[in-house]
């Protein structure tokens, strides 16, 4: 019944469904664009150095002979990548510190909240670009994890003050009379009543865990050469000279970020819309 | 000379939902009419499109004439000067009818200004005078105090000298005291008669209570499904209801003088406006219905004697002389076999011994500091004796739910002992207390807020079976839904697809799950309307009976309380007050509140109403951080007003505790100077003799 009702609400508005198409049209075109290109990320074409688009490389070469389309896609499909599970573990973590701090209170309350003003305080920026480059043998799974550990905190705080309000509430007291153990409660009752929120917040998340990483790569401390992402694809093509005299290596990689962010945006902006039609900024 | 006249009104919201099909009534000066009606059967939006309070987005047709004057389709500065000057509003919740950032003062002077050139100060000294007519003590000072600081009960008297600002002629009042205590809508709707007076206005009372009806009005409209469906003068329709669903309301009420046995209640659901029954909207419930009742639904005509009826059978009614019970079936409930034996003999399932719950009030954002303390439970002690009903009443903040709550969590209380089943709370281990839980359930007040929205009936259901590791789970469920009158099959739905009642029942069967030997019922059929709470008091009487249970029963409402229940406990301010069987506590009341709660629960009896004798208590419920000294209730106390100054040292001095009265065998007082009289029933005449 709610389910009906929020998907249709969320089928008519038009913003979302642009975003959803864009979405999907972008994910289309990282996963299968490599399939139907010329050449693969890692080819390197001696003969073409610094080649507008034309028709053997579609959106131009690189500096030494890389295929920019190629490039990007492989780009597209890290930053995706990285996006979407940043959003999932921030999230999840969120839900579950603020929800366990909401609910049992008491000392577990304060400890956790300590560990959240903690994060909160410090300059997550300056950490992850020190710490990065210490990761280099690393796999790119442990950036995942450093964005996501300093992307959870608002978060949590808001689902625990929400949790405090659910746990007054008159299933969750039953729940307890049952004899139900409290993480039980949490996971049946809790969490699954703040959906609505979670799923938003994870939706934006996605947006900001992109930005978070295109920033840090486009300045070297995220995703590290050889592999590529946007950012060090941006980073690449924005030197002063280059964006006048090779503006593909610059658009390209940047109008995908732009279109990928804006996308999601206008999803995550839909979807609370439809969840929740009282707020309507 | 009518003030208005509505006539064919209709209120149409997008979706084709007709929330109002026609409403014919006129107010003249003076008189007070009753519009009656369960929830969704569009009283209030009624009211709400003759004031033009209603969305933009809901159609409006028909008739609303004020003086002669229509004033639907007015243009709205118009219909700005008529409001508040001609036509005022008394809403239900009186703590979001005011602006918490202005005093009450300023906000009912300038309720003056707007509509009367007077100066600033005149204002002000009119509104002082409101607040003194309507009986808010030192009104000069009280005047300058925020809505925060007034109590629920003077709220809504300050909402009422709002109203009666500009001397309306006719004053619209939306359920006006449900959300108050009996004592304090006792002293509300004797406000409400005295504003009548000082103005000279008409009134339309809005309310399900047909309590509060019988005692105002001087003619009832009642609704159902957004049409009227009987209309007459207040006593006629009383005694001689000519409409099934009327007769139907009436007899499913239950009453604090009346008699024991299974009270009638009205099967099936009201139908939703989206999807109305072709033909009589009433037809599905009625018991009395024949197939011509779905050919067209019946208008509302005139029976003579200022009385219109819309039912085709209404004649036949009138001339067989029937009634409720004679028409609606009466269930049949099986009768409790622990009863027979004597209580004394009988083991004890629950007793409580000088539980005290004190919260600290602490003040102060970094040092906090204990600046005094909240005594919610302060000293009481009762039992139940295994198969026995024992309700807790008393009025909000006396300590009922804190106490429950106490019960409920089976932890070591502050003070004093809880015993369960003949184990004590607080020498339980984890795994016992686990165990224990099994057989002490609860059902909660609100059946919205009780089951989990994101969870199917039979997963909320089979809820406590899983958590219990009990096998058959699947099984066990449908036999509960069945148990508690529900259809097997609905354990795949979700709660929000279920009438109140309906959902009450569901809640009803997850606290059966575990076969518990006790119940603790909190409240749980005030949320609902009355021609279902009858229905959900049967079951919980035939549940009581078959399965053997014992109930702790809290309420605030007496009438169900003493149709439910076989002894009870009132409350005051964390003590309790009186205690004893129903008959004993009802029939002769020894404590003086006892006795001014008794007399405050409206009658649905108008005669009885007219000549009822009340009680009428001073001022509020004192803050259970500051009780007062020696006995609580000496502050409101209608006795405490009657004795000599050397008699009062003793109420001063002494807390009394409950003392067993001589000649009873259960029943008890807090009160030095108890003694029993009989108020339910007690009219001026019998004063006199």
């Amino acid at each position: 019944m709610r389910s009906k009702v929020v998907l249709r609400r969320l089928v008519k508005n038009k913003q979302t469904r642009y975003g959803l198409i864009g979405v999907l049209l972008l994910l289309i075109l990282a996963y299968v664009g490599p399939f139907v290109a010329p050449y693969d990320w890692s080819d390197k074409d001696f003969m073409a150095f610094m080649q507008p688009p034309g028709p053997d490389h579609w959106w131009g070469t690189t500096q030494t002979g890389g295929d920019v389309f190629a490039n990007t896609l492989r780009g597209l499909q890290k930053s995706l990548v990285i996006g979407f599970l940043v959003a999932l573990i921030s999230t999840g973590l969120a839900a579950l510190v603020g929800a366990a701090a909401g609910y049992f209170g008491g000392w577990v309350d304060r400890i956790l909240m300590w560990g959240v003003d903690l994060l909160l305080v410090l300059p997550s920026f300056l950490i992850i670009a020190i710490l990065s480059p210490r990761l280099k043998g690393g796999t790119w799974l442990l950036f995942v994890l450093l964005l996501a550990l300093f992307g959870w905190m608002i978060t949590s705080r808001v689902v625990r003050s929400m949790t405090l309000s659910l746990r007054e509430r008159e299933y969750v007291l039953a729940a307890r009379y049952m004899g139900i153990p409290g993480w039980r409660i949490i996971l049946r009752h809790v969490l699954p009543n703040l959906s609505s929120l979670l799923i938003i917040d994870a939706t934006l998340n996605v947006s900001g865990a992109i930005i978070g990483e295109t920033s840090l790569s486009f300045f070297g401390f995220g995703v590290q050469a050889p592999d590529v992402s946007l950012g060090t694809l941006i980073a690449d093509g924005s030197g002063p000279s280059t964006v006048i005299s090779y503006p593909w290596l610059f658009l390209f990689p940047a109008g995908l970020l732009v279109a990928l962010v804006l996308s999601v945006n206008l999803i995550g902006d839909g979807l609370r819309d439809a969840l929740d039609p009282g707020s309507t900024s | 000379m009518s003030i208005l006249e509505v006539k064919d009104l209709t209120v149409t919201f997008p979706g084709g939902i007709e929330a109002v099909r026609g409403v014919n009534y006129s107010v003249s000066r003076g008189e007070v009419l009753g519009i009656v009606g369960e929830s969704g059967s569009g009283k209030s939006v009624t009211s709400l499109a003759v004031m033009g309070l209603l969305p933009r987005n809901a159609v409006v047709s028909g008739s609303v004439k004020l003086h002669g004057r229509e004033l639907l389709g007015m243009p709205e500065d118009d219909q700005i000067k008529v409001r508040g000057k001609t036509i005022s509003m008394i809403f239900q919740d009186p703590l979001s009818a005011f602006t918490p950032v202005y005093t009450i003062g300023d906000q009912i002077a300038e309720a003056v200004r707007i509509h009367q050139k007077v100066g600033k100060d005149k204002a002000a000294r009119r509104a002082v005078e409101l607040l003194d007519l309507v009986g808010i003590p030192h009104p000069g000072v009280r005047a300058k105090a925020f809505p925060h600081e007034f109590s629920g009960g003077m709220r809504q008297r300050a909402m009422i000298a709002m109203a009666i600002a500009n001397d309306p002629d006719l004053l619209i009042c939306d359920e006006p005291t449900t959300a108050l205590d009996v004592t304090i809508q006792a002293q509300v709707l004797e406000v409400l008669k005295t504003a009548q007076r000082e103005t000279g206005a008409g009134i339309v009372m809005i309310t399900h209570d047909l309590g509060v009806i019988a005692g105002m009005a001087d003619r009832v409209l009642v609704m159902y499904a957004g049409k009227p469906v009987e209309q007459g003068p207040v006593d006629e329709l009383y005694y001689r209801p000519r409409m099934p669903y009327t007769m139907g309301l009436l007899a499913s009420i239950p009453r604090i003088d009346g008699e024991e046995g299974p009270l009638v209640p009205i099967e099936g659901n009201p139908p939703s406006p989206a999807a109305l029954p072709p033909g009589c909207p009433f037809a599905p419930r009625c018991p009395m219905k024949i197939d011509a009742c779905d050919d067209e639904e019946p208008p509302l005509t005139e029976i003579g004697g200022g009385r219109h009826v819309a039912c085709i059978r209404s004649r036949e009614i009138e001339h067989k002389g029937l009634t409720g019970a004679d028409v609606f079936p009466v269930p049949v409930i099986p009768p409790n076999d622990v009863v027979r034996i004597p209580r004394e003999q009988r083991p004890t399932v629950l007793e409580l011994n000088d539980l005290i719950r004190h919260y600290p009030l602490m003040k102060g954002a970094v040092f906090k500091r204990r600046v005094g303390t909240v005594h919610a439970v302060d000293g009481i002690s009762f039992d139940i004796a295994e198969g026995e009903t024992l309700a807790l009443v008393g009025e909000s903040g006396c300590g009922k739910t804190t106490t429950l709550q106490q019960i409920m969590q089976l932890e070591p209380p502050q003070s004093g002992r809880i015993v369960v089943l003949g184990k004590d709370s607080g020498k339980l281990g984890k795994e016992d207390r686990k165990a224990l839980r099994g057989d002490l359930q609860i059902v909660f007040q609100d059946p919205m807020a009780a089951l989990d929205p994101r969870m199917p009936v039979g997963d909320i259901v089979a809820e406590p079976l899983r958590a219990h590791g009990r096998k058959n789970v699947d099984q066990r469920v449908a036999e509960l839904l069945t148990l508690v009158g529900l259809d097997p099959s609905y354990a795949e739905r979700y709660p929000q697809h279920f009438s109140g009642g309906q959902r009450q029942r569901i809640g009803i069967a997850r606290a059966l799950a575990l076969e518990p030997k006790m119940l603790v019922l909190d409240e749980p059929v005030s949320a609902l309307d009355v021609s279902i709470q009858a229905g959900v008091i049967n079951l919980l009487e035939e549940l009581k009976n078959t399965l053997g249970l014992s109930y702790l029963f809290v309420a605030h409402d007496l009438a169900v309380v003493r149709h439910l229940a076989d002894r009870v406990a009132v409350m005051y301010l964390g003590r309790i007050a009186e205690i004893g069987t129903v008959e004993n506590v009802y029939d002769r009341p020894a404590h003086p509140y006892t006795q001014a709660l008794l007399s405050a629960i409206p009658l649905p009896d108008p005669e009885m109403e007219r000549t009822r004798k009340r009680i009428l208590l001073e001022g509020d419920l004192p803050s259970p951080a500051d009780p007062p000294s020696g006995c609580r209730f000496r502050t409101r106390c209608p006795k405490f007003a009657r004795l000599s100054e050397a008699e009062r040292r003793r109420c001063v001095d002494e807390e009394p505790s409950v003392v067993r009265l001589a000649n009873a065998v259960d029943h008890g007082a807090a009160c030095h100077y108890a003694e029993e009289i009989e108020v339910i029933t007690a009219s001026d005449d019998q004063e006199e003799k």
